[in-house]
């Protein structure tokens, strides 16, 4: 089959998709003209701020979208994927370490300032080979997906389920901020790594080089979701609903659930590395607050919000979140986990199924309403 | 419900499924008691017992579910099931309903049907997986068995109760397994439907072996096959349900209570 065939095999009858498609292709088209080909006085100019700002809203809805499929399909509710995004990240920022050469604070040939500052007298054996863009962006997957394998094997091989489940996805990105703020594990300790200047030779702060960000996030969201499309639309992504609604009856028709669920739970953690991999330079910095319990919480609230189940809607629960996260924390800056709280308890009270799912029974409501007996002209309603 | 093309039954008496001397205990409790028990391919057997007399532990152990303390569990001549764990179980051909009907809800029965299909397990395999027409048209038959037909692109979810057990049911016809398990079948049916259950039932033993776990004795009659009673995890009586329900130490413990 062809690439088209597929693209239409997989988006036929899907609304929210090919939105989701087409508003992406149209961003990608559209942004880089409004920022670089016209004047900055002009109104349809995007400042390139206002780019960067897009773009790590993208990465984010990647980092959702991957965990609308662990949790939406396979039913796992994995409170640890700030982790993944966060490996992810520190994979770039290596890289983008290595980039700023004999240019640092110190001015030493090989070392990042934070090593020079630490005493250290040469790279650590883990920091070799980042220095090469290939082999960071593999590490930007491979490690989180390891990390998946071996914590998914255990965990899904002893059957640990449910809250269990959540609880432990926690206590490992835990235990991981906690390593990366020590100062000799070597990644920056508290302060990360930050100070990037350039990235494939680009310097990150010229216009070119942000748009360029953007729309690879762009393509990154367009390729995980019609990834994520994929298997969802297979038969194995009808086992991974089946195991999220009747586990054991799946296991008693003969399918291994662990292989399942370590399937999507390493291929989930890639995804999420590689938002992490683009959110970096674009925000400048990754530090061990990225492994912050919280900060994966807060991933499962914009899944929620947008609609569990509904890959679009993980995109656009993301959006949708972060951009009020943007106004108010603008305005209201104390105010922003009141809101977020309240919003993931009015989400669980009345949107269950988040707006993606929500929609279609307004509809139906409005419908309805539309029908009801002595409103309408409508003949079904005539005595 | 229409007619299962019902083999002639084999004039065979191997054993399908061998219990011998399986015990299990939870805390304490004996669930299995030194349990003996076998049944024969093709048979229809049903077994009876009061509440906690080891039926449902009974169908834990030959499924993987629940591991014996002691004692032998082999299938199909010398297959040892005590080592294996539920998928292994079910894909050498042991398939078991549960007494809650439970279906995939947010699956229409058509896939319901496909997922239960005998074949392709591994995640590589099921990301690839197309369904062919001869595998339409078995999952279509069993739609006909079933009396599911008009209802083949429905949620299951909003299927009636019935409805659920026979899907469930039609889904281990689609595991095309050798020996089925099927704990409560006709619980919370009506008359009418329990009826047609017991000659649904029927149709498939013969083709394969199936155990039946029930409470309702006239569902029992109308299967008219071989019974077991179990008490407190051991075999009490067998025979025709008419014999065992005058044997004396059948009607004190549980008809005479």
């Amino acid at each position: 089959m062809g690439v088209r065939s597929v693209l239409v095999d997989l988006l036929a009858g899907n609304r929210g998709g090919q939105i989701l498609l087409a508003v992406l292709l149209a961003a990608v088209v559209v942004v880089p003209i409004s920022n670089l080909l016209l004047p900055a006085d002009s109104v349809l100019h995007v400042p390139t701020y206002v780019v960067s700002l897009m773009g790590k809203y993208l990465t984010f809805a990647l980092l959702a979208l991957s965990v609308d499929l662990i949790w939406g399909y396979a039913g796992v509710l994995s409170l640890g994927h700030g982790a993944f995004f966060a490996l992810g990240g520190y994979a770039m920022g290596m890289y983008m370490m290595r980039q700023i050469g004999d240019r640092g604070v110190y001015g030493h040939p090989e070392l990042p300032d934070f090593m020079v500052f630490l005493d250290w007298k040469e790279l650590p054996w883990y920091w070799q080979g980042f220095d090469w863009f290939p082999f960071a962006m593999v590490m930007a997957l491979v490690v989180p997906g390891a990390l998946a394998l071996v914590f998914g094997w255990f965990a899904f091989r002893s059957r640990v389920t449910g809250v269990y489940l959540s609880i432990i996805t926690q206590a490992m990105t835990f235990a991981l901020m906690l390593a990366f703020f020590r100062n000799d594990m070597g990644f920056g300790g508290n302060n990360g790594l930050t100070d990037f200047k350039e990235l494939l030779g680009f310097n990150l702060q010229a216009d070119g080089t942000r748009v360029a960000l953007f729309c690879a996030s762009a393509a990154a969201v367009a390729l995980g979701y019609l990834l994520g499309r994929f298997i969802v639309r297979s038969r194995a992504g009808r086992v991974l609903v089946a195991v999220r609604d009747a586990e054991t009856r799946v296991r008693f028709l003969g399918y291994r659930v662990e292989h399942y669920k370590l399937f999507v739970f390493v291929l989930s953690a890639m995804l999420a590395g590689l938002a992490g991999a683009l959110y970096v330079p674009q925000v400048g910095i990754i530090n061990p607050s990225e492994f912050a319990p919280a900060a994966s919480i807060e991933i499962v609230v914009w899944v929620a919000v947008g609609g569990r189940g509904s890959l679009y809607g993980a995109v656009l629960g993301a959006i949708l979140v972060n951009y009020a996260k943007t106004v108010f924390t603008g305005v209201l800056p104390d105010m922003w986990l009141f809101v977020l709280g309240g919003l993931f308890i009015a989400v669980t009270l009345f949107l269950p199924k988040g707006i993606v799912g929500t929609v279609p029974v307004f509809k139906r409501a409005g419908v309805r309403w539309r029908r009801r007996p002595g409103r309408a002209r409508s003949p079904e309603s005539a005595p | 419900m229409s007619d299962v093309p019902v083999q002639a039954r084999p004039e065979l008496h191997d054993t399908i499924l061998y219990l011998d001397g399986v015990s299990v205990s939870f805390d304490g409790f004996k669930a299995l008691n030194d349990l003996s028990f076998y049944v024969e391919v093709g048979e229809l057997r049903a077994v009876i017992g009061p509440n906690g007399a080891g039926k449902t532990t009974m169908m834990d152990v030959v499924t993987g579910r629940t591991r014996p303390d002691r004692g032998q569990v082999e299938f199909n001549g010398g297959i040892d099931l005590t080592q294996l764990d539920e998928a292994a179980i079910a894909n050498l051909g042991i398939g078991r309903k549960f007494q809650k009907p439970t279906v995939f809800e947010e699956h229409t029965v058509f896939d319901n049907l496909e997922l239960a299909l005998a074949g392709t397990r591994g995640v590589f395999g099921s990301l690839f997986a197309r369904l062919g027409a001869a595998s339409r048209e078995r999952i279509d038959g069993v739609l006909e068995t079933t009396a599911l037909i008009s209802h083949r692109d429905r949620r299951a979810g909003d299927l009636s109760h019935g409805q659920k057990q026979w899907l469930e049911i039609g889904m281990l016809l689609m595991q095309d397994p050798e020996l089925l398990l099927v704990d409560e079948p006709a619980a919370g049916m009506t008359d009418e439907e329990t009826e047609q259950t017991a000659a649904l039932l029927t149709r498939i033993a013969g083709s394969r072996s199936v155990v039946v776990v029930e409470h309702d004795m006239a569902f029992v009659r109308g299967l008219g096959c071989r019974v077991t009673v179990l008490h407190e995890g051991a075999v009490l009586a067998e025979g025709t349900l008419d014999a065992v329900q005058h044997d004396a130490r059948v009607v004190e413990v549980y008809l005479g209570r």
